[in-house]
Parts: structure tokens; C-alpha cells; sequence
């Protein structure tokens, strides 16, 4: 554990993303199995301990320190397992005991046998056992993500590194491997076979758009679909079984059962998931909103009326297998024909196809987009006709073009102090609209909340109104003197019941701060509620 | 006779004393100022007097040329010495003592007294071993009004030893390369620098030009900090296998770019917490302060035994909340200007 915590510590102090690659490589070179694979699946996709939560840390250190001393430290850290770290009471040895770190093996080990009665018991000897950075690597390890700046593509690119193995070829085996992932290892490190996942209903990685800003492409080398507001998911069907994955290659078969048993052959599929209904693309694409396809999703079992209510397809978009062939290496056109045909194959109860956009060249395919916001359609794709399928995001294959956003004139009203790279600054934002005329008495009413679409500059700028104009505070929260206007960007508004005003935002964002504008001039809630398309 | 404690009164820029019509370390210009350091969020320029130690008169002259003549000739600026454990009498029957802090060079905390109650106010101060400054006394009063910049129990600053050792591990590990140390110019740069010596550490250190004066300054006072060299003045190659020194705001500015490859270091108690590293794009967190860490506040507490605590800048919310849990009596002073995250 001790060269785990090292390694997690110069990550989190490393800039250079050489530097990080060369520190990983360096780690799982040196590192016996299967320490390596659970420290590779630690900073990729993260290990999940049911028995250890972010909550599980907050009742430990309830009971050794007072509470109260706990919330303000766990708010000015910004991080439960660092702050924990900290205030773990470090176990004072016997001259003649020396400290028995534990390894990341046995860790896990460990982790894993407990449950939440025993963990109460189990946890404090495994902290008990390390120093400050080892505890910070335990805590960090037995909840999950890192959150140290690196992403499981760096992790992964860092495996390929340290072996001289394809990225690539990494990328396509993982998603069929398990922690510790010996056949990967032995694989790459000592020279085996390759893993076998060709009988296995295996995610494969997607393949990403860029956004476009302010590039113009040309119709002749580039072919326009809609970019449907759903989830976008792989079906994967081997050996007699289908699987729904999603973006991130989780599992979500089981909240979608409709589509386990629709796809007739084995195939590895792109698509949208939709509901269906008219509001997006209208009769002639039906689809319901994104808010209705909301009601479905994190759900582990599915009720029958749900299913009947909200019944999901898919919109294919690309094929990337089928029936044992990989049309990867050709290019979208040939897969585009590939999959037209293959439509007489699929019921139309759970399928249907990604229509072209036709448009005469670009200035007519902006114009058609413009018009995309009655549908309720996010914007457009588009995708080189020549391009490969390749995992992951390349340039100049495929761009998405969002439609412009909303955008909404609101008042700060509370600020809470952010996570990792913001620890201590406030950055999450809440701000409300105008119930009424404000020059008549009117209230603010909360309508989202934001984190983003700021500099670090104005962050700090932010972070200095919050301070200086704080009202009230509750707990983590203050209330500020509502002086300050944002303007908002959002992608669509809906009813929701969840909050006071009646309204959800959909992706808001800080568009731009108006430090200029009084706040009696910002909209009303009314103004926010008619642009409602549900 | 008026009510006890009439006399001290906690306003947002400042603590003010009615019957003498002075201030303690306000945070804008006043007619008479009582300075307990030099570090500019407690030593403002501009006041028409300033008492404070010969040393934070020097820092303050030297910041601000406190001492410049004006258009006819005349210095308008008063300043008042007064050395460690001298007291002078202001008007309105306050008495004034100036005991070290143990901060930085020249700081002190101020004991008032007036009709038989006495007040403390620390400014900023530590309780460790600096070579730069005399140690912070432990002193009775009735009301202790002491800092709180790292009043939450998660910071415990390690041994200045340990941070040393890390600092010189990692520069002899890359004889190519510097050590560029992110530090205070008034203060934490000379410690560091004082450490350094004391640690071995005998090979010239090179200075960002807004760090000499300061360096010199505390050389006349009587610290030695052995051969300093400027940047400006030396070559990358000169530089390889060096420590080198600058504000922390020059950190991650261009004038680094001079520097042969340098390692990010910086010398800060909020190095403790690895986001705050993080933010600062430091690689190289070194848990050295200037201020009293949570031990070092609690401990200073119980041993001062005021009857009573005013807990200002800093996260007063934890250490009233440890008042509170040991049975003593606390209030949270909400003054303005202090650098709340500075250290």
C-alpha cells in the first residue's frame, strides 16, 4: 500500500501528463500481480466496495471527532477521504512494533469481506495500520473514483506504455476483463494470448463527436443526422445473450428489458435510446422528450406499467459488428448501407434508423437546424462519410452541432463551496428568477443551479462576491445579497415538481457574468416558463 | 465607573480603543495605529502614527516609506518604537506592552491595560522555534483575542525538520534541475532560507528581485541567511542543482521561465490540504507556517486561561466551537480587510 499511496500522491502533484503516464508505467512495471491490477482498476474505471460509502466515513469519524468540528473541516477540504486522512487519530506504535502497512492486495481483500455491520469494526484497523497518505489512498480507493486527474483512458494509455502494447487493443479487451485483470497482464507483460472476448457480449468503446464551433464543413465529405436527445447506448448480442450498455460501458441491461430479446442476430449496434412519443421529431420521428425517458433510467427493476407507458426503442445510428464481421476498418458509408439493410432484419416494435438530413449545402443545413429547436431536438451530427469507427474522440470525423442555447438573465441567490479542484472556492451556484414584478415586491424563485461555464479568473472574482456579500449561512450554504446577475444558457426547460418554481433546467450554465446588470432587471419566472416544449 | 471592558471595542476594521482614540492593526488609515506586524493585511500605510517594534517600523518603512518627506520637507508620519517588554502609556490611561509572537521578525502581541483589565490582542503568531524571531510568550490577561487562520483540526504543521529533508531529497535527485520555493516575501522566505542554513544546506540560494530588500533587511537585523544570490544576475546553468526563492506569485508567471527546469515547491500550512497544492499547481507541498496550527491554538488557550476568548480572522467557527466543548467563554470577532486564506 505504500508505493500505492506514493504513486496516488505524486499523481495528484503531478501536472504533466508524460509525467503521469511515465509514474503509472514506472508503478505497474515494478508492481507484482495481482497488486498492479487492482491498482489499474483503482484509477481507471474505480472499484466499488458496497460495504464502504462516503457516508460509512462520515459515521467513523463521528464517533472520534466532535461533529461539528468534522462538518466544518469536511467543507473546508472539500474531499470526505481527505479530510478523514487528516483526522484520523494516527495509532501510536510500541518502539518494538514495527507499522504492518497493509498490501493493496490485502486491501482489497479486506474490503471486500467486509459488510455494514462489520466494516464499523474492520475499516478503523485497516487506518489504524497506515500513515496520513496511506489512509488517504485506502478511503480513496474503497469509495471509488480517485478524483485525482486521471482518467481511465490515462490509466489505460499508461498500461499500453508501460508494456508496449496498442491502446487501442487495450481499450477493445477491457471491457470484457474483470479486476485484477490477469489475462490482461499476462498478455502484455508475458507475452500471451491475447484475451478472448469475441464470445462474449462485450462493450465496445463508442466512437465520439468533437463540437464544431465555428468550423464549416462540406456536404460533399460529410453526411447530416439529428442528434436525438436520449441516452446513447450499445446493443451487444453474442452467444444468445443481448446487452444494453451505456456511454460510460455500463451494464443497463436490466432496466431495459424490453430489448433483450429483440435483436435477432449476433451484432454489436449504436443507437439512441428513445421513448416513445411525438414530442421530439414530431409524428413523423416520434419520440418523447428526454424528461420522459428520465423516468426510466437508474431504475433496477422495471414495473409493467412503466413498460407499457414509457416503452423504449432504439435509433440505430452505426454498426460496428455483425454476425461475426467487424465493419470498424470501413468507412461510415459502407456501414451506413450496411445497416439500412440490415433494418429488414430488426422489428420495427424496437428499431428504427437515424434519418439522413438532407440539405442543398451548409448554409441550408444551418438554416434546418435553426428549426430544430420546435422539435425539441438537441442539433445536428455530422459525420465524414470515409471515417472509420474509432474508439474514443478524433478530429475531423465526426462533429456534433448543438443547436444555440437558451439563454435566461437570473440572480445569485445561494452559493456552496465546490469539490477537488475547487475545494474551498464557491462555486455551485443557485439563482432564481423573479416571481412577479420586483419593482412591486416580487420574491426570487430558485430555477437551477449551475458549476460551470467560467474561468478560473472569475471564479475567483465569484468567489470574492460570495464572501464579501454574504447574508445568511446555512451550514455549507450561504445566502448571498442577491446583487449579482448571471446570465444562464440551458439547453431546454421543463415542468418539474422538484423544485419551488415549477421548472428544471436542462445542462444550465454561467453564460456569462453580469456584473453590470441590476437584479431588478433580470427575467421573470414567466418569461422562463413559456419557452417550456414538454 | 464605566462597564468592564468598555474601553476595547471590535469594529470591522479593527479593534479600537476609545479612550486612547487608537486602533489595533486596522485595516484602513487611521490617525494612531498600535501595528503588531508587518504583514500588510495588519500594517496599512497611510496612518498619521504608528506604534509598533523598531523591526516592524523598519518592514513598514521599508514597504510603504513611511519615513518619506512630503512637499515641504516635513515627515507627517510618527513612529513610535517600543522594544519587547516595554510598555508606554497612551492617553486615556492605556498602557501599551509589546511581547513577542513569535511570527515574524518584529512581531508582537499587544497587552493593553486600562483600570485593572487586560487585554491581549496576538495579531498573528506560532508557537514553534523560528530562527528568525523570538518565541511567543505565554502572558495573563483577561480577554485573548487570538488569530484563528488555521483554526480547524485537520492542520497539524510536521516538523519544519521533515519539510527540510523533502525539500533537499528532492533537489539532490535532480542535480539538473531547481527547486523553485514558492514563499512570502516578508517572513516565510527568511525562515526558509534560515532552515535551509541550519539544515546543512550551505550552497548559494538565489532570490526573485522582490525578495532582496526584505532578505537584506532582516541580514541587518542580526539573521543570518548566508550567500544570497539574485536570479537576474546568474545564468540557467548557474542555477541547475538550486534553490530558488520567489513570492508565490511568481510561481507559475513567466519570470520562472529563466530557470533551468524548476520543481514547484511551496512553503505554506495550507499545503496540508492536497487540492489547495493542487489549485496552486505546486508539486512540491512543503507544510511550513507562520500561524499557530490547531494544536498550537487549543494549547495557547488553555495556557493563557483568559477569562474570556475573541477568536478573529481565520476559521473562528471551530475554534468557538472547541471553546464551547471545554467550558470556555468565546465570541467570534467579525473583522474585515484580514487575507482570509493568506498565509
Amino acid at each position: 500500500m505504500e508505493e500505492f499511496a506514493a504513486l496516488i500522491d505524486a499523481l495528484v502533484y503531478t501536472r504533466s501528463r508524460n509525467e503521469k503516464l511515465r509514474l503509472i508505467a514506472e508503478y505497474l512495471r515494478a508492481t507484482p500481480d495481482p497488486d498492479r491490477g487492482w491498482a489499474l482498476a483503482a484509477l481507471s474505471d474505480g472499484l466499488d466496495f458496497p460495504a464502504v460509502k462516503s457516508s460509512t466515513i462520515r459515521n467513523l469519524m463521528k464517533d472520534r471527532i466532535d461533529p461539528v468540528l468534522w462538518s466544518l473541516s469536511r467543507d473546508f477540504v472539500g474531499d470526505t477521504a481527505e479530510t478523514a486522512s487528516l483526522l484520523w487519530p494516527q495509532k501510536q506504535l510500541a518502539p518494538d512494533q514495527p507499522p504492518s502497512p497493509p498490501s493493496v492486495s490485502e486491501t482489497v481483500e479486506l474490503l471486500e469481506a467486509m459488510n455494514r455491520k462489520s466494516v464499523v469494526t474492520e475499516l478503523p484497523k485497516l487506518l489504524d495500520r497506515l500513515d496520513p497518505s496511506g489512509r488517504y489512498a485506502l478511503l480513496k480507493l474503497a469509495t471509488g473514483g480517485m478524483r485525482i486527474g486521471v482518467s481511465s483512458r490515462l490509466a489505460k494509455t499508461a498500461f499500453a506504455q508501460a508494456f508496449e502494447v496498442s491502446v487501442d487493443e487495450v481499450e477493445e479487451y477491457w471491457h470484457g476483463l474483470t479486476p485484477p485483470y490477469p489475462e490482461l497482464f499476462a498478455w502484455a507483460a508475458e507475452g500471451e494470448d491475447p484475451p478472448d472476448i469475441d464470445h462474449l457480449p462485450t462493450f465496445r468503446p463508442f466512437m465520439l463527436a468533437h463540437p464544431l464551433e465555428e468550423t464549416v464543413v462540406d456536404l460533399g465529405d460529410y453526411a447530416a443526422e439529428w442528434k436525438w436527445d436520449g441516452i446513447r447506448v450499445q446493443l451487444v448480442r453474442a452467444c444468445d445473450e443481448t446487452r444494453v450498455y451505456s456511454r460510460s460501458g455500463d451494464d443497463i441491461s436490466a432496466t431495459f428489458p424490453e430489448l433483450l430479446d429483440v435483436l435477432p442476430f449476433p451484432a454489436v449496434l449504436d443507437g439512441e435510446l428513445l421513448v416513445r412519443g411525438t414530442v421530439q421529431g414530431g409524428e413523423e420521428d416520434g419520440a418523447a422528450s428526454f424528461n420522459a425517458l428520465q423516468q426510466r433510467l437508474g431504475r433496477k427493476t422495471v414495473s409493467k406499467k412503466m413498460l407499457k407507458e414509457a416503452p423504449a426503442f432504439v435509433r440505430l445510428y452505426d454498426a460496428l459488428l455483425v454476425e461475426g464481421e467487424d465493419l470498424r476498418p470501413s468507412s461510415w458509408t459502407q456501414r451506413r448501407a450496411r445497416l439500412e439493410a440490415l433494418m429488414e432484419r430488426l422489428p420495427d416494435s424496437h428499431f428504427d434508423i437515424s434519418r439522413i438530413v438532407e440539405a442543398k449545402d451548409f448554409e441550408h443545413l444551418a438554416a434546418i437546424r435553426e428549426g430544430s429547436r420546435d422539435d425539441a431536438i438537441e442539433g445536428l451530427m455530422l459525420k465524414r462519410k470515409d471515417s472509420p469507427y474509432i474508439a474514443g474522440r478524433r478530429v475531423g470525423y465526426w462533429y456534433k452541432w448543438k443547436r444555440d442555447p437558451l439563454l435566461v438573465d437570473c440572480v445569485l441567490m445561494y452559493a456552496q463551496r465546490g469539490s477537488g479542484k475547487r475545494s474551498s472556492f464557491y462555486s455551485d451556484y443557485t439563482f432564481g428568477c423573479w416571481d412577479g414584478d420586483p419593482d412591486a415586491g416580487a420574491d426570487l424563485l430558485p430555477v437551477g443551479k449551475a458549476y460551470s461555464g467560467f474561468t478560473d479568473e472569475e471564479l475567483k472574482k465569484l468567489d470574492r462576491h460570495v464572501r464579501r456579500n454574504t447574508v445568511n449561512r446555512f451550514g455549507p450554504v450561504r445566502e448571498t445579497d442577491k446583487s449579482l446577475v448571471f446570465e444562464v444558457a440551458f439547453d431546454s426547460v421543463h415542468e418539474s415538481k422538484r423544485h419551488k418554481s415549477g421548472l428544471a433546467m436542462r445542462f444550465p450554465r454561467i453564460h456569462r457574468i453580469r456584473w453590470d446588470k441590476p437584479p431588478h432587471e433580470a427575467d421573470r419566472v414567466q418569461a422562463l416558463r413559456a419557452l417550456v416544449r414538454d | 465607573m464605566s462597564a468592564p471592558f468598555s474601553w476595547i471595542k471590535p469594529e470591522p476594521h479593527g479593534i479600537y480603543i476609545p479612550p486612547a482614540d487608537c486602533w489595533v492593526d486596522p485595516s484602513r488609515a487611521v490617525g494612531k495605529a498600535l501595528v503588531t506586524h508587518g504583514h500588510a493585511d495588519h500594517a496599512r500605510g497611510g496612518h498619521g502614527e504608528t506604534v509598533a517594534t523598531p523591526e516592524t517600523l523598519a518592514i513598514m518603512e521599508l514597504r510603504y516609506r513611511t519615513g518619506a518627506e512630503d512637499d515641504a520637507g516635513e515627515i507627517p508620519h510618527k513612529a513610535v518604537p517600543v522594544e519587547y517588554g516595554e510598555t508606554i502609556r497612551l492617553t486615556g490611561g492605556v498602557d501599551a506592552t509589546y511581547i513577542p509572537a513569535g511570527h515574524v521578525l518584529g512581531s508582537a502581541q499587544i497587552l493593553l491595560e486600562h483600570a485593572g483589565e487586560r487585554v491581549i490582542v496576538t495579531g498573528d503568531y506560532k508557537r514553534r522555534e523560528d530562527p528568525t524571531c523570538p518565541p511567543f510568550e505565554v502572558t495573563p490577561c483577561d480577554i485573548f483575542i487570538t488569530e484563528a487562520t488555521f483554526g480547524l483540526p485537520l492542520f497539524t504543521h510536521p516538523p519544519i525538520e521533515d519539510e527540510m529533508a523533502k525539500l533537499l531529497d528532492r533537489l539532490a535527485a535532480h542535480p539538473d534541475r531547481c527547486v523553485l520555493v514558492g514563499a512570502y516575501a516578508l517572513g516565510k522566505a527568511q525562515r526558509v532560507i534560515a532552515e535551509l542554513r541550519r539544515a546543512g544546506h550551505r550552497d548559494p540560494i538565489y532570490l526573485h528581485g522582490a525578495m532582496e530588500k526584505m532578505c537584506r533587511l532582516y541580514e541587518e537585523h542580526g539573521v543570518d541567511l548566508g550567500e544570497l544570490r539574485l536570479v537576474a544576475d546568474y545564468s540557467k546553468d548557474d542555477m541547475r542543482g538550486a534553490i530558488v526563492v520567489c513570492p508565490p506569485s511568481a510561481l507559475n508567471d513567466r519570470w520562472s521561465r529563466r530557470l533551468p527546469d524548476p520543481i514547484t515547491a511551496m512553503a505554506s500550512g495550507w499545503m496540508r490540504v492536497r487540492q489547495r497544492a493542487r489549485q496552486r499547481n505546486v508539486e512540491l507541498p512543503l507544510v511550513i507556517s507562520d500561524h499557530a496550527d490547531w494544536g498550537e491554538l487549543t494549547r495557547t488557550i488553555k495556557e493563557v486561561d483568559a477569562q474570556e476568548n475573541w477568536i478573529t480572522h481565520g476559521r473562528e467557527d471551530a475554534l468557538l466551537r472547541w471553546c464551547q466543548l471545554h467550558q470556555r467563554r468565546a465570541r467570534a470577532l467579525a473583522l474585515v480587510g484580514y487575507d482570509d486564506e493568506d498565509d
